[in-house]
């Protein structure tokens, strides 16, 4: 236990500590806000999805930051993890009418769904590195929107009834129709809230920062960092890799439960690869291999387009470019350096651990 | 793996670019007078991204229909708004909040049927009239446990055009071998074509082949042609939307076959398209709730009063969305300008919709159910010299 505190809040890791400061302060000031102040619909309905996000490209990150596999099919975790919760969640309305007990059900059962799926495709996948296993995902994210779009799924008192490619399915009176090929789910009961977001982020973050701080973690940077040398230490390279991919699929496909199960009604083509680079993009922005940044950039890339729905018209084209200068700014060597002064001043002790 | 980044990042900047354009038009909605009442219409749709021809169609007709009924001397203005929600369900939710955020009294809901089953239960909730003019799913309106009171669809349901389609195939093709072509990812044609199935069956019609396609082989079609042929298919089903269908067409006609195509709305548009040899699609049948070239007074108007202000031709969504915006208003004029009450819009609409008959450009003697569905008789056309006429 004390390894842990050290690891998450040990004076040389004031990062991770500032990460768990953010992440709170962020959600009891809006919790404040929402119970004090009439905020606006649009600013309430856009926190679940934030909180998703959230976890996705803190997910991504330990796949390409730290484990500096190129990961492209990130949609699919999602997907898997998404409607594997819906499934769960559809069965034990019946006989669990708690939601939040059901939400956590649904939370686990994707992300461990997702985790198998995961392990399955790393075992080919990690054999390749660099664009070639960019490429095998890629492939991943796609093969499972066209699974899915094919799954029929239903339930009634009888049990589960399952067809593939046709809708073959009579149910019972009083049956459901879960799964409904391209039609992906309707009806979905809505059982996410802002507060599971936030645990789930807490989890997230806890998960990632443990396994960064122990001896896994920092074989699997080393393995990011020079492939050979850390194989000449004895470091199992495919094992390392192998661990990382598939806690970064278990977080990927709690995060798309948690997303499904905010949403009333939820298609396959939702996963798509535009999904799996809207993430990698929030990953990128961050930082690759940076928390906090991650954890800013998604949420400020995601709340951009909504704020600026009043430019109408105009709105994704002020987007990109806002993209472009961030890009710019950031990348910029003098600010670079400038920000790093800042920083001196602030970690007086010249600490410059990463 | 930097580079790789660099390309895929910057791809993904172009594609956010592309879709960007067109121009709003902010119409002047005079200042509430005492015997005036302006009611505050709200529509979300694609205005970016691949489906964005969709949601500028509604929108630019919406436009239109609102500004013809703000210069007449009626006694119910609008005050309408259109947000985006880039087809997506996400974006819908979000779409929804920023038009409840403005005061929303009546809704075009969505443009897309994707984006509406997952408002469906938002407006259901807050118990906001909504008339769909475009989106087919019946999930919009009512589902296997709920209905969705003042859900409505100006458009054909899903269901319907497909039964509507073997009803007529049975009527005019019963001796015909049929070979149907359908895209499985996507809601509309896998939901047409679900129950056209079925009711194919039930009609005893002669189906020989069946082939799909998805978003990602939508380009490609010799397969799918081929085993259409080998069949020996004479009538060729097409419930898809006319962009995959004119290369069905193309691919056709290079491989020496010609069946009878026959498609559905989502064929409507195919003479409009660019770089399209339009006498390919000679002999075409469509199901259409709406034809460009009809030569009745409404249509005319519509027609004439929509090129002059975007410089095209209308499509069925632009005059769905613009029959919507007509059915609303005759809907609040029944109700009549003194009992108009905010409070209780919701409920005097829905007894509207579920009592009034409503004559539009998309039909004539147009009546509601109670689950929302529509009613209206589709026309079957067929294109003949470029043009459609009348198939009956």
């Amino acid at each position: 236990m004390k390894n842990f505190i050290d690891i998450l809040f040990g004076k040389k890791n004031i990062k991770r500590t500032i990460s768990f400061a953010i992440v709170i302060l962020a959600y009891v000031i809006i919790t404040v806000l929402t119970n004090t102040i009439r905020v606006s619909r649009l600013f309430s309905s856009i926190l679940v999805p934030v909180c998703c996000y959230i976890v996705l490209a803190l997910s991504l990150n330990l796949c390409v930051g730290f484990s500096g596999e190129l990961s492209l099919g990130h949609a699919g975790f999602m997907a898997v993890g998404g409607f594997t919760a819906i499934v769960v969640s559809g069965i034990l309305s019946y006989s669990i009418p708690n939601t939040i007990i059901r939400l956590l059900i649904a939370i686990i059962a994707g992300g461990l769904v997702s985790g198998l799926f995961g392990l399955v495709i790393s075992i080919p996948v990690l054999k390749l590195s660099g664009d070639y296993l960019a490429i095998v995902t890629l492939a991943f994210g796609q093969i499972i929107k066209s699974i899915i779009n094919n799954v029929y799924l239903g339930y009634d008192a009888q049990g589960i009834h399952f067809s593939f490619v046709t809708n073959t399915i009579e149910l019972a009176e009083g049956g459901r129709m879960l799964l409904l090929g391209p039609m992906g789910s309707v009806d979905v009961e809505k059982i996410s809230s802002f507060t599971a977001g936030f645990i789930l982020i807490l989890f997230v973050l806890f998960v990632i920062y443990t396994l960064i701080g122990s001896k896994n973690g920092r074989a699997i940077t080393a393995a990011r960092d020079n492939r050979i040398a850390a194989e000449s230490i004895g470091i199992n390279i495919t094992k390392t890799k192998t661990l990382a991919f598939v806690v970064s699929a278990v977080l990927a496909g709690m995060g798309g439960a948690l997303y499904a199960l905010n949403n009333t009604s939820l298609q396959p083509s939702k996963f798509d690869f535009n999904t799996s680079i809207s993430i990698l993009v929030y990953v990128v922005f961050g930082g690759l291999g940076n928390i906090t940044g991650t954890i800013i950039a998604t949420s400020i890339l995601y709340v951009l387009p909504e704020l600026l729905r009043s430019l109408q018209d105009y709105r994704m084209l002020i987007y990109s470019v806002v993209l472009i200068a961030i890009m710019l700014i950031t990348n910029n060597t003098y600010l670079g350096q400038v920000i790093q002064k800042v920083k001196l001043i602030f970690m007086k002790k010249g600490d410059s651990h990463e | 793996m930097k580079k790789l980044l660099v390309v895929l990042l910057s791809i993904f900047c172009v594609f956010s670019l592309v879709g960007c354009g067109g121009s709003s038009n902010e119409e002047g909605t005079g200042d509430v007078e005492s015997d005036v009442i302006t009611i505050k219409l709200g529509c979300s749709g694609p205005l970016t991204g691949d489906a964005a021809v969709y949601g500028k169609a509604v929108e630019n007709a919406a436009k239109l229909a609102v500004q013809e009924i703000n210069d007449s001397d009626s006694k119910i203005k609008f005050d309408f708004k259109m947000e985006d929600d880039e087809a997506d369900t996400e974006k819908a939710a979000t779409a929804y909040s920023a038009l409840y955020d403005w005061g929303m009294q009546v809704s075009l809901f969505t443009v897309t049927s994707g984006s509406g089953a997952n408002v469906a239960t938002l407006y259901d909730e807050d118990k906001i009239f909504a008339l769909t003019p475009s989106g087919s799913s019946t999930a919009l309106v009512y589902t296997d446990t709920t209905n969705y009171k003042g859900n409505f669809q100006m458009c054909f349901t899903d269901p319907n055009q497909g039964v509507a389609s073997a009803d007529y195939m049975k009527d005019k093709f019963a001796d015909k071998k049929i070979a149907v072509i359908y895209k499985n990812d996507d809601v509309y044609s896998a939901g047409v074509y679900e129950k056209f199935d079925s009711q194919s069956k039930a009609n005893g019609l002669n189906v020989v082949y069946v082939g799909s396609f998805t978003d990602d082989t939508s380009t490609d079609f010799s397969s799918q042609i081929q085993g259409a042929k080998d069949a020996g298919a004479d009538l060729v089903y097409l419930p898809i939307y006319y962009q995959p269908a004119s290369i069905i067409l193309k691919q056709a006609s290079d491989k020496d076959y010609a069946p009878i195509y026959f498609g559905i709305d989502g064929m409507d548009g195919i003479l409009t398209l660019e770089n399209f040899d339009t006498s390919l699609a000679e002999g075409v049948y469509l199901l259409t709730p709406f034809a460009a070239d009809a030569t009745d007074d409404a249509t005319v108007h519509f027609v004439n009063a929509f090129e002059n202000a975007y410089g095209e031709e209308p499509n069925q969504f632009a005059a769905d969305a613009y029959d919507c915006v007509y059915a609303i208003k005759q809907a609040l004029d029944n109700i009549g300008l003194d009992n108009i009450d905010p409070d209780n819009l919701y409920d005097a609409m829905i007894e509207q919709f579920t009592t009034m008959t409503f004559d539009g450009i998309t039909g004539t003697s147009v009546t509601w159910a109670e689950n929302g569905e529509v009613s209206k008789a589709p026309k079957a056309v067929v294109i003949n010299n470029g043009v459609y006429v009348s198939a009956d």
